[in-house]
């Protein structure tokens, strides 16, 4: 027995060669492992040794933070002072300026309901009640009008809030529109299939500008004299429409994922198409599809972006609106960054929880 | 007894008596009457909407119909492929437009794949460097919105490019300013138009040998060097012509007249920003796709591949790709359609693209519809062609199963 733990111990004494472990074992292995690599290594040094360094010279050492537009012109690194004199306008655009607290209040609501459902562990029926309330709230102290605030119009709402309420409220309103479809596009009924199919395949073969061409210069002409919508609820429409149709492809990607099986023992049961469906069929592939439709409503966030064109506020907007005041003329990088960081942060955490979500439903 | 003969009395009851079930307990009938309703729903939807433009148009005296496109268009478009001038009618200016879309969709989308495939393939690398500014890469261009990129890309070119007199000079010949980018071109000879001849010749060659070539392999288990063979005849055929018809070397070098340079080939920098905006985004998505792609053949089809002796070049291009190309192919038509579906940006940072055209022509002679129809249909045809093209391709690598 003493025997045995003299040798276990004899063997532990002899350690791997330096070159093999630690920082030069890691290189070794991850940086050069062959010549190609090598040579590729130091390309990427090279390369990185020639544009890191000034761009942190630019973005920090030479930067100016807190001055005007003309200071900015005789400075050498950038103007961030762009983003910090324009903040305000830049994220919450005509909101009333001495209300601001209050979209301020429903974004940092937003995601606190956004960090508190990250994990799934508490994914219960009271939480799937709150998000609808919570979302109600965000909304009734955006527009006022109760609790003593003043009413703010929907017109006024611009910058990051726009870009929210259209990303979010259009994922919900199309989400329901998506499933039907997705339903409509699986039946047996050709007349019904006909029509979704017909639906689905315009919409996803037309880029998301026709159609918000469509909503603010023919919608107006759709609907009977002396009925006129404002133009975010245009936009917004657009939104849903477009949206409903990428749902619809994705929700029927969970439908044909459920195996026959299923749909035979629910109707064994002698449960009707309505009964099958809501108990059977959709909870367990609406389940399977959760990734893929946070993946819809990252791009929803990027392409609410697009409103710009019809001339709508949102963050791009306001950011490309600061930019052409000729004291701010000229500072698009530094302005573009900023914008292009919240839209980042946004989007990657909403991917990133996609992924992770993929990987846990998976097993 | 008396219970049995009752039960079969009535089952034979039910069946002389189907026709007495009421139809709303009929499957068949029912479904009848859900599809009548959706198509009178449908139908009567687009009949309000119909009735109301009618209405609407006539109460504003727009008018109506596909005249206006023979009309003169009295704007100019800038950097158009086919000669035009603001004398010219709608049509031609949309056509114009047209032209401008599919030309920066087709030079996008090679140098998507080009760009997708060196990302994904760099994003599995064993390099731990390359493959962690592989990935960096892709999720920073993923997560944002391609419009603002565009815009980036377009205030860099417009803020950081100097003007036209102190243009930048990276390589002789070429100039950089901020109204354009400028490279040489060889001079107009005839000799170009035969060595396009000849490349023309050059490829059907190519593709009547390697039929053969894998006939003959099918055949007798002969392999013949394709790729070699093909690469000689497509550089050396126009090269032939172009020493056969008097090699000339006259070079077109883009010189400063006035305020701006002339001559060679140039692009404007609203051209180079969309460009550069729809690959740098598309290609994060393709070498995603591609990353997935070869992810998805499993590792037990290398090692097969090495047991029965196979190079490793032989194992990439024999085993490995022919079964990732099956799961990278579809995806792949859908961003293809993605980067088309999204040079219609382009009126945004104001290159003349199709949408933007037809915007000019909407606000021009008020006719909104037809615009918008005419945006949706060459869009649905663009579509239809490219996944029909990519449908027969697939179905050409789809694996044959039993």
């Amino acid at each position: 027995m003493e025997q045995a733990q003299i040798t276990v111990h004899a063997t532990d004494e002899v350690k791997p060669p330096v070159t093999s472990i630690g920082v030069i074992g890691w290189a070794r292995k991850n940086l050069f492992s062959s010549w190609l690599n090598s040579l590729l290594t130091l390309l990427i040094f090279y390369l990185l040794y020639r544009t890191v360094p000034p761009f942190i010279r630019w973005a920090f050492i030479d930067s100016v933070w807190w001055t005007g537009g003309s200071a900015c012109k005789d400075a050498t690194g950038a103007c961030w002072s762009v983003v910090t004199s324009n903040l305000r306008f830049i994220l919450f655009g005509f909101y009333p300026y001495e209300q601001q607290w209050r979209p301020l209040i429903a974004i940092c609501v937003l995601m606190g309901f956004m960090l508190y459902s990250n994990n799934r562990k508490r994914w219960n029926t009271y939480l799937l009640i709150a998000w609808p309330i919570g979302l109600v709230f965000m909304g009734l102290i955006m527009r006022g009008g109760i609790f003593g605030l003043p009413y703010v119009d929907t017109e006024k709402w611009s910058g990051i809030s726009l870009t929210l309420l259209l990303s979010i409220f259009g994922l919900s309103a199309a989400y329901p529109l998506g499933v039907l479809l997705a339903l409509g596009r699986r039946s047996r009924l050709p007349a019904i299939k006909t029509l979704c199919v017909i639906y689905i395949e315009i919409i996803r073969g037309v880029p998301l500008i026709s159609m918000l061409f469509m909503a603010s210069v023919m919608l107006p002409l759709f609907l009977p004299e002396g009925i006129t919508i404002n133009k975010i609820l245009r936009a917004q429409v657009a939104i849903i429409l477009f949206t409903a149709a990428y749902i619809a492809e994705v929700v029927r990607g969970g439908l044909q994922a459920i195996p026959r099986g299923q749909y035979e023992a629910a109707e064994s049961l002698g449960l009707n198409y309505y009964l099958k469906m809501r108990l059977i069929i959709l909870p367990q592939a609406l389940k399977t599809v959760i990734p893929p439709t946070v993946s819809i409503l990252v791009t929803a966030f990027k392409d609410t972006s697009l409103v710009v064109i019809i001339g709508l506020f949102d963050l791009l907007r306001t950011t490309h609106v600061t930019l052409s005041n000729p004291e701010w003329m000229g500072f698009s990088n530094e302005a573009y960054l900023f914008t292009a960081a919240i839209y980042f942060v946004g989007c990657f955490y909403m991917s990133n929880f996609s992924r992770r979500l993929e990987k846990e439903l998976r097993t | 007894m008396v219970k049995f003969n009752s039960m079969t009395e009535a089952i034979q009851k039910a069946d002389s008596g189907k026709q007495s079930v009421p139809f709303w307990h009929d499957p068949a009938k029912r479904a009848l009457v859900y599809q009548a309703v959706a198509l009178a729903l449908a139908f009567l939807i687009g009949y309000y909407i119909f009735s109301n433009t009618q209405a609407n148009l006539r109460r504003q005296s727009i008018a109506t119909g596909f005249g206006f496109l023979s009309r003169e268009a009295g704007f100019e478009i800038g950097e158009p492929v086919i000669t035009y001038s603001a004398a010219d009618t709608y049509a031609r200016a949309l056509a114009v437009g047209l032209l401008n879309t599919l030309k920066v969709s087709v030079i996008g989308i090679v140098l998507t794949l080009l760009l997708g495939l060196i990302f994904g393939v760099a994003r599995l690398s064993r390099n731990w460097l390359v493959s962690r500014i592989a990935s960096g890469y892709i999720e920073v261009l993923q997560n944002i919105p391609v419009l603002l990129q565009l815009f980036f890309w377009y205030g860099l070119f417009h803020n950081a490019l100097p003007s036209p007199r102190l243009s930048l000079h990276p390589l002789p010949g070429i100039f950089i300013n901020n109204r354009g980018f400028y490279f040489p071109l060889p001079e107009a000879h005839p000799a170009y138009g035969w060595m396009a001849l000849a490349l023309l010749a050059a490829c059907i060659i190519c593709y009547l040998i390697s039929r053969w070539a894998q006939a003959r392999q099918d055949r007798t288990g002969q392999a013949f060097p394709v790729l070699a063979f093909s690469l000689c005849l497509i550089i050396g055929l126009p090269g032939l012509a172009w020493l056969l018809s008097g090699a000339p070397t006259a070079i077109d070098v883009p010189h400063l007249i006035g305020f701006n340079y002339e001559g060679g080939f140039s692009f404007s920098p609203e051209f180079g920003a969309l460009l550069f905006g729809l690959v740098l985004y598309t290609s994060a998505f393709v070498a995603e796709i591609v990353r997935a792609g070869i992810q998805a053949v499993s590792r037990g089809q290398t090692e097969a591949a090495m047991s029965i002796g196979l190079r490793s070049k032989l194992i990439l291009t024999l085993v490995i790709l022919p079964q990732a190309l099956r799961v990278i192919i579809p995806p792949l038509t859908s961003q293809m359609l993605n980067l088309t579906k999204n040079s219609s940006l382009a009126v945004a940072i104001g290159y003349p693209d199709f949408v933007a055209v037809a915007n000019t022509t909407i606000n021009q002679t008020g006719q909104a519809i037809e615009g918008v129809a005419l945006i949706m249909v060459v869009y649905l045809m663009i579509s239809l062609v490219t996944s029909a093209f990519m449908n027969w391709y697939n179905k050409k690598t789809a694996l044959v199963e039993r």
